[in-house]
């Protein structure tokens, strides 16, 4: 039997023996929505990073500095800097004032059914999205991973969707939050090693390490031998307008982080703000090492395996387990991808839940049953169907779409989103006293719209393909886009930021509302009435 | 813009005076003051830092592509250089964070006081 598969199926037993042991333990919303509130700071920093470093992350982020060397690592710096936005701003406010979701903190001091409808939606289109890229990776990957083992992309995709499901349903936050530390620590783990086996293949001395990653040998697609400098900028964002959908990469990225749905529903997991606090540092230390030895794995996989090789044995996405190949063998190449196999787990479970608890919480019991549950345990039973349903669409869209679909530009609009909508709608309501309904409603609906139409419109999905494109890998409308970025942030953030704030100079001063921030900002910034730990 | 749909009614906190009367104290006021004094100036350096980077990057590539140590150029060094200034920023927020933390505690004690008094 394929090792990788064996490693993988060791990783399967242990965290479904997680999941029956906190099955136990989810006996009332406060453990199955936010684990008690009882994850110490380094457990919930490591499950930040883990939340945070998908497979996206460790195979796509390796892959293009493998590709494209400098332009690949301008990723990594936004996703760590992204954290002083969580930590300066978002953190301890939310967790002071919010109980198992984001819309908790945009509804408390106003009307909160439609700012809950709103917010709800785009938790859920951010987590979906973002969770459909992840799934058609997943199945993509397993058919490479374990060639001759039998397993298809239907077979790979179905199985991650019903794990995760499980894990969800039958575990709720408690297995979530533990599924998701052993994957941070296997990843960093097998990211250090790897690095350190790279600067070992160049006896340790980075001065060779570097003279290498600097002249870089491969064939372009015509059959042209070239050496380029992968220290160097601009291999893959080039003019005319390179410049500026980097620019708004950056944009999107660090203010979008504070706004991804499955990362701040962590910050409910803790007893208090301060512990929050610390939990994202933590989050930072580990994010930002890993991070910086995506530059090890890329180049490395450029350097000693070689763009020609790797482009014909599956594509950029294999780079970091065919340098596990070529450093450790067979053995360290299972090692690897079943990494990758439990990192794309765990993070479609982090999705999973955090949808699932905006509908059961926001939908079903705020709006639909006005804040009250009508029977008990409601709640958690709502939240464990949208978990099945929202898992069931996922797989069902991925099989769709099948594995060779492009879905990178899934990743870009959940950063969008999250940056366009719900950062100006979190940060209005902290700090603005005038912030009303409208603002916040016209906020969400503006930055989530402009952030759809301006991928839908953009080079993602509108451009003309060469006649040697896979049909299946084809962009979706063969036209010349027409906004010219990949990445629409520069645009669709100042859009959500003036839809909030003309939403609210427009309509109706809400004295309500502005009487409730006195209170929103105690209570914020000093923890008077946060939720509690639930004792043993 | 859409207008407000259905106002329903929020149940006003029971203390919602009290709350005011909070946010009225010296001891909160000072304590918005410290957290403003901190989080605004190292929000803009950061983000200012950050920005620097793609836009040199992307409009100025002549200059970070001037190596410095070897094949090392400007460039890597100053990607390099956003972790530490991010790892070190998040010290100083923590190291001044204790201080909002015994402010806070100072304010929860006022509430205590407030209580008493009969509110």
């Amino acid at each position: 039997m394929n090792t990788t598969l064996i490693l993988f199926l060791a990783f399967i037993a242990v965290t479904l023996g997680i999941t029956a042991w906190a099955s136990r333990l989810s006996g009332s919303s406060a453990s199955y929505f936010a684990a008690n509130r009882r994850v110490s700071a380094w457990q919930n920093g490591v499950a930040v990073a883990g939340d945070y470093m998908s497979a996206a992350s460790f195979l796509g982020i390796a892959g293009l500095i493998a590709f494209f060397g400098y332009d690949g690592f301008m990723y990594s710096v936004g996703f760590l800097v992204a954290y002083l936005t969580v930590l300066l701003i978002v953190a301890e406010p939310l967790r002071n004032t919010g109980k198992y979701t984001m819309a908790d903190m945009l509804a408390y001091r106003l009307h909160p059914r439609p700012v809950r409808a709103m917010a709800s939606l785009s938790t859920i289109t951010v987590s979906t999205f973002y969770m459909i890229a992840q799934m058609v990776g997943a199945g993509a990957l397993v058919a490479l991973l374990l060639k001759g083992s039998g397993i298809s992309f239907h077979v790979a995709v179905t199985g991650v969707g019903i794990l995760m499901i499980v894990y969800v349903v039958f575990g709720g936050m408690i297995a979530t939050t533990w599924v998701q530390i052993i994957k941070a620590i296997l990843l960093i783990s097998g990211t250090i090693l790897l690095s350190f086996m790279v600067l070992a293949h160049f006896g340790f001395s980075l001065g060779a390490f570097f003279t290498a990653v600097s002249q870089v040998h491969y064939h372009t697609p015509d059959g042209a031998e070239v050496v380029k400098d992968f220290l160097t900028p601009g291999l893959r964002y080039k003019p005319p307008y390179g410049a500026l959908d980097l620019l708004s990469l950056g944009i999107a990225l660090i203010f979008g982080t504070a706004g991804l749905p499955h990362i701040l529903v962590r910050f409910y997991t803790v007893p208090d703000a301060k512990t929050a606090r610390f939990s994202v540092v933590w989050a930072m230390w580990l994010i930002g090492i890993f991070y910086i030895l995506t530059t090890f794995l890329g180049w490395g996989a450029a350097t000693i395996v070689g763009r020609d090789f790797i482009a014909k044995n599956g594509g950029n996405n294999m780079s970091a387990p065919l340098l596990a190949n070529a450093l450790g063998g067979p053995i360290f190449f299972a090692f690897i991808s079943a990494i990758a196999f439990a990192t794309i787990l765990a993070v479609v479970a982090g999705l999973t839940i955090s949808a699932s608890t905006s509908f059961a919480h926001d939908v079903w019991t705020n709006i639909i049953r006005h804040g009250q549950e009508h029977n008990p345990g409601e709640e958690r039973r709502v939240a464990r169907i949208a978990a099945f349903v929202v898992g069931a669409i996922s797989i069902a869209i991925a099989i769709v779409l099948g594995p060779t679909a492009n879905v990178a530009f899934l990743v870009a609009l959940a950063f969008a989103v999250a940056a366009s909508a719900n950062l100006p709608v979190i940060l209005f309501s902290i700090f603005w006293k005038r912030f009303n309904t409208a603002g916040a409603v016209a906020g969400l609906a503006t930055g989530l719209l402009a952030s759809i139409i301006l991928i839908f419109i953009g080079p993602s999905i509108m451009t003309v393909d060469a006649p040697t494109v896979a049909p299946a890998a084809r962009h979706i409308i063969q036209h010349a886009p027409f906004f010219p970025l990949e990445n629409p942030g520069i645009l669709s953030i100042p859009l959500g930021f003036l839809g909030a704030i003309l939403g609210t100079l427009l309509s109706q001063r809400d004295p309500a509302g502005e009487e409730k921030f006195a209170e929103l900002q105690v209570r914020a910034n000093t923890g008077l009435g946060a939720e509690k730990a639930v004792a043993h | 813009m859409p207008a407000p749909p259905t106002p329903e009614p929020r149940t006003p906190s029971a203390n919602a005076t009290v709350w005011n009367r909070v946010a009225q104290t010296d001891d909160f006021k000072k304590l918005l003051a410290a957290k403003k004094a901190f989080v605004l100036p190292a929000t803009i350096f950061f983000i200012l830092y950050y920005f620097a980077l793609p836009i040199s990057v992307g409009y100025f590539p002549a200059f970070v592509q001037r190596k410095v140590w070897g094949p090392v150029n400007i460039a890597y060094l100053f990607a390099l250089s956003q972790f530490i200034v991010a790892w070190v920023i998040a010290y100083l927020y923590v190291r001044a964070a204790r201080g909002f933390d015994s402010r806070a505690a100072a304010v929860i004690k006022d509430l205590g006081n407030l209580e008493a008094k009969g509110n």
